[in-house]
């Protein structure tokens, strides 16, 4: 059953920490859990009781951030995008093999320092926002909501094989962003 | 460049190929090309390595997230349920 009179104060705070995960930027994320109630408002009727509440008003949130991924991979018009292609241009030689200075290093992580483990992971955050709009969007929805690859290549309107493109390159920027800081 | 030393060379299409495998399937001919290439190339299987490690940090640093605290004002939220209140006596 659903019970708005509940909603805030049962679900604002996940839905909001659910939001600023993603997207970068306090207001919008504010502005997005407004939007999820008022949405979820007007489609009571639908909720046909198969989830539970919080899972329903997630569903409901997550599209909306699908509709702020597109619109940030359009609204840049593939600047961003252009810029980290020129990065890779650094990464391999006309054979397609590694260039020395880019080639992967070890990390030299272990397991269970958390200190180090918490200072990767700040520097890991820092590159994932550097990737362009449209592969940010493609990567978490992969790795992070585990969407069909068919889903997200209709909703961020990408081809099957500019798909696995993106994931390449979203990777290999990745990985090179967080050997160069921290190594 | 013949078939077998550009397979051995070509570390962006091996990289392209690990991080095709980690979501989803080869093709017989892709698996073979990739299994040639690692066994000859250092830099790639470093690669490969360090690229299921990001996946796991990067699923580690969302949840992680999540669990954080992360909360909204009371304001906010109080204005959030007036408007709510609101919608509902609409009806």
């Amino acid at each position: 059953m659903l019970n708005p009179h509940l909603w805030v104060s049962t679900h604002a705070d996940y839905l909001y920490a659910f939001a600023i995960t993603r997207i970068n930027d306090e207001e919008m994320a504010k502005d997005l859990v407004q939007e999820t109630f008022l949405a979820a408002l007007e489609k009571v009727n639908s909720f046909e009781g198969k989830s539970s509440e919080r899972t329903w008003l997630t569903a409901i949130l997550r599209n909306k951030i699908v509709d702020v991924y597109r619109k940030k991979a359009s609204g840049l018009k593939g600047n961003d995008v252009t810029a980290a292609e020129r990065e890779q241009e650094d990464f391999f030689g006309d054979d397609g093999h590694w260039l020395n200075k880019s080639g992967p290093k070890e990390f030299g992580i272990t397991d269970n320092d958390h200190l180090v483990a918490k200072e990767f992971e700040t520097i890991l955050k820092g590159c994932l926002q550097k990737l362009p709009a449209l592969w940010m969007a493609v990567f978490t929805m992969k790795h992070i909501e585990e969407e069909p690859t068919d889903v997200i290549c209709a909703q961020m309107k990408v081809s099957a094989s500019n798909f696995w493109v993106i994931i390449h390159r979203a990777k290999l920027n990745l990985r090179a962003c967080l050997q160069k800081n921290w190594i | 460049m013949g078939y077998l030393k550009r397979i051995i060379y070509n570390c962006k299409q091996a990289t392209f190929l690990i991080e095709k495998k980690a979501l989803s399937s080869l093709s017989l001919r892709e698996t073979i090309e990739l299994r040639i290439h690692l066994f000859g190339c250092g830099f790639c299987r470093l690669y490969k390595k360090q690229s299921h490690a990001i996946n796991d940090m990067v699923q580690t640093l969302f949840k992680s997230s999540m669990q954080s605290n992360i909360k909204l004002d009371d304001g906010f939220k109080r204005i959030l349920q007036e408007r709510i209140e609101e919608e509902l006596n609409k009806n």
